[in-house]
């Protein structure tokens, strides 16, 4: 047993889908928006739309932390990663971002910039100690998740007083983009409507359930938190179904394996000791978003490569086809864009959508595929 | 020993290194040869200590291939670079159905290697070729400066003869053939990634490192009618299936329930964010051959110490598209496409 199988019972999955199949009324239709793309990816790995009444709709949300970097900060990473004796550490989804002209972090070092994948921040800390010719920089991105991570190597940094190291920081938090989300015009005038959100697995194991409180208090959203295997999706579907028919608004914890009301008080005190909120930042899809992002706070600012570096300004973004930012908004789906599949593919991504394993367009393509296609014969 | 040398310093195998001077065609290169490669490898082609083999064609058709290991790290679970180098030679020779009958190798060291690290290398590559029955029989060494190289690395060529009446090839899948495996899928890439020093989660997976021959001469003995062979090493099963599918014109179609996976490997894939499917084997086999012989094949593959998990995992379908599809454990259909980039874990 190693509790992957047990969450993955295709019998349990048919008798929780016949559940919510007698549950959802056929008067009504339902769309339900997975922040999250590690949810985004389960639903299409294991096809959990198949399961589904045709009148529940899952929307697909802009929490794949690689799709939501915008141009402007991969352009900046690449530029660090070219200039002398500076070695890039960053996670591996990064690398194949496309930032302006089609450039990558990939292929910036493949022309000679020293780009490293690490696993663990704390390796980008190991290399700098044994590299102390060579200015490491880390590139931090994601959510609530990978930010505790960070935050303990700068204070490593600190307590060895590491002066060839720094965070280039581009985390972010979920709660503002959700709010985004339900504030844009598309929500507010009726385009884009949603009856519930499946809340964050691993961010909500950080920040606690009692984060996203406010969705069904200010907005009259049920969110249900929910983990990442297909029969969590499910069992949220149904909760969401429930209070969507029982016209109650709440937040529900069906992840209670993995969260919390509070979450971890020391990865957040962690948090609060290193970073402080940005006034407004960038995402990819959503704009500028206020007190979204987290950058290092003063105290720190020895470790931050945002003040150690001088750093180009964002281009502007050039106009495209592709409709990653409509996708993140939950407004287009990824066979919306007449790039998915012919200009666009894993190989040659020109969206970041369609770069990271949780990003809706490699899901689609990865599994969304196989469902749309004529049965092979034999 | 060295014989035909004027005399010199020994070479100290316990704390010396490889320098310039071992690839310089000098002496301290012929003592290097005599005292490690020749003496490890020991044999009479090899012993003629010409340019080059020579020796007798055998009749019919000769299969050639040639492999560069570059592994990192050198030493891993289950093996090492000297080990892997000849294995996956004689599995890429073996695959053609054929008989490997010589190896040649040749090695390209970085400036500073311990001459320890390199003899246990070349040990290994000795013992495993002594014990498939290949022999080295020509070989070359080089030295690059330091930073120029990954401490060893080595190329191996392989050559071996087909038995008449076997005609084994990526093209010659067909609707209606089985697809079958012979044993668990990813060890070795979960193994290596195991030891990379950034990651090292404890496991006691181990690399499937193996010379496959054997087990292959029982299988064409077996159905003489074997359509493809192929090792899926980098890239994995999925890649290995999507190479033989393009080749043949054919669509393919799994069963993800009877994929044979460690249940390690598959815990390491889920922290990770890996799929096995993409994970290296070094010592495993697809085999695709006519489905009426599925049974009879599946039989002689699990009569054999490599082979006894062989599985039957999939069936060859007629699809314009060429696609492998699987169809998963939780009842859906998913598309096992190309390995996009290089497997990367997910960041959250």
């Amino acid at each position: 047993m190693i509790l992957v199988d047990e969450f993955r019972d295709r019998d349990v999955a048919l008798r929780i889908a016949r559940v919510i199949g007698a549950e959802a009324r056929p008067e009504r239709s339902y769309a339900f928006m997975e922040f999250c793309g590690g949810h985004t990816h389960a639903i299409f790995r294991y096809a959990i739309e198949d399961l589904l009444p045709a009148n529940i709709r899952m929307v697909h949300g802009p929490g794949c932390p690689v799709c939501v970097l915008p141009i402007g900060r991969i352009d900046a990473a690449i530029a660090l990663a070219g200039q002398p004796g500076v070695t890039l550490c960053t996670y591996g989804d990064v690398l194949r971002v496309p930032g302006s002209h089609r450039r990558s972090l990939l292929k910036a070092k493949a022309e000679g910039a020293d780009i490293r994948v690490v696993y663990s921040p704390m390796d980008a800390v190991k290399l700098a100690q044994a590299s102390p010719d060579r200015q490491v920089v880390f590139l931090a991105v994601g959510f609530e998740t990978t930010t505790p991570p960070t935050a303990v190597v700068v204070l490593e940094a600190e307590r060895l007083g590491l002066a060839n190291f720094s965070v280039f920081c581009n985390h972010v938090l979920t709660p503002p983009a959700i709010a985004a989300i339900l504030d844009s015009p598309e929500a507010q005038g009726g385009a884009l409507r949603l009856d519930g959100i499946i809340g964050p697995a691993h961010v909500s194991a950080v920040t606690g359930s009692r984060a996203f409180a406010r969705f069904p208090r200010d907005y009259g959203q049920p969110v249900v938190i929910t983990g990442f295997e297909p029969l969590d999706v499910l069992q949220a579907i149904l909760m969401l179904v429930r209070q969507a028919n029982a016209g109650r608004g709440e937040i529900e914890n069906q992840f209670t394996r993995g969260v919390t009301e509070d979450g971890n008080r020391h990865a957040q005190g962690l948090m609060a000791r290193v970073f402080e909120s940005r006034e407004t930042f960038a995402w990819r899809g959503l704009g500028q978003l206020p007190a979204s992002g987290i950058r290092l706070r003063p105290e720190f600012a020895a470790w931050d490569a945002e003040r150690r570096f001088s750093l180009p300004e964002p281009e502007a973004e050039p106009p495209t086809a592709c409709r990653c930012g409509a996708i993140l908004r939950g407004l287009a789906r990824p066979a919306d864009c007449r790039l998915f599949g012919t200009g666009c593919t894993p190989d040659n991504p020109i969206g970041a959508c369609m770069v990271s394993s949780e990003g809706a367009c490699a899901a689609e393509w990865a599994y969304g595929r196989a469902r749309h296609r004529g049965k092979e014969t034999a | 020993m060295s014989n035909r040398l004027p005399p010199g310093p020994a070479i100290d195998w316990d704390h010396g290194r490889i320098d310039l001077s071992h690839g310089s065609g000098g002496r301290a290169m012929a003592q290097l040869i005599d005292e490690l490669f020749v003496a490890a490898f020991d044999n009479p082609i090899l012993g003629q200590m010409n340019d080059q083999a020579q020796f007798d064609a055998a009749p019919g058709r000769m299969v050639m291939t040639t492999d560069s290991y570059v592994i990192s790290p050198m030493v891993f679970p289950g093996g090492d670079i000297g080990s892997l180098a000849v294995h996956g030679t004689i599995n890429d020779v073996a695959m053609a159905g054929a008989v490997p009958m010589y190896l040649s190798s040749a090695f390209i060291l970085e400036e500073g290697l311990p001459l320890a690290d390199l003899r246990r290398v070349v040990a290994s590559m000795a013992a495993a070729s002594r014990e498939a029955g290949v022999p080295i029989v020509t070989g070359d060494t080089k030295v690059v400066e330091k930073g120029k190289g990954d401490g060893i690395f080595i190329n191996t060529t392989g050559i071996g003869r087909v038995p008449p009446g076997i005609a084994i090839g990526g093209d010659r899948a067909r609707p209606g053939d089985a697809i079958l495996v012979n044993g668990t899928i990813g060890d070795h890439g979960m193994a290596v990634l195991s030891q990379r020093e950034s990651l090292g989660f404890e496991t006691t997976l181990k690399s499937d490192s193996a010379a496959l021959h054997g087990l292959v001469a029982r299988m064409i003995a077996a159905v003489p009618g074997i359509a493809c062979l192929r090792d899926p090493t980098r890239g994995g099963l999925a890649t290995t299936l999507n190479e033989l599918a393009t080749q043949s014109g054919v669509g393919m179609v799994l069963d993800e329930a009877a994929i044979p996976i460690r249940a390690e490997v598959r815990a390491a894939c889920e922290l990770l964010g890996l799929d096995a499917l993409y994970s290296a084997n070094e010592g495993k086999l697809i085999a695709i051959c006519p489905g009426e012989c599925a049974a009879d094949l599946l039989a002689a593959m699990r009569s054999h110490p490599l082979g006894a998990q062989s599985a039957i995992v999939g069936r060859v379908v007629a699809d314009a598209d060429r696609l492998v599809v699987m169809e998963t454990a939780f009842g859906g259909r998913r598309i096992v496409d190309w390995l996009a980039g290089i497997q990367l874990p997910r960041i959250c």
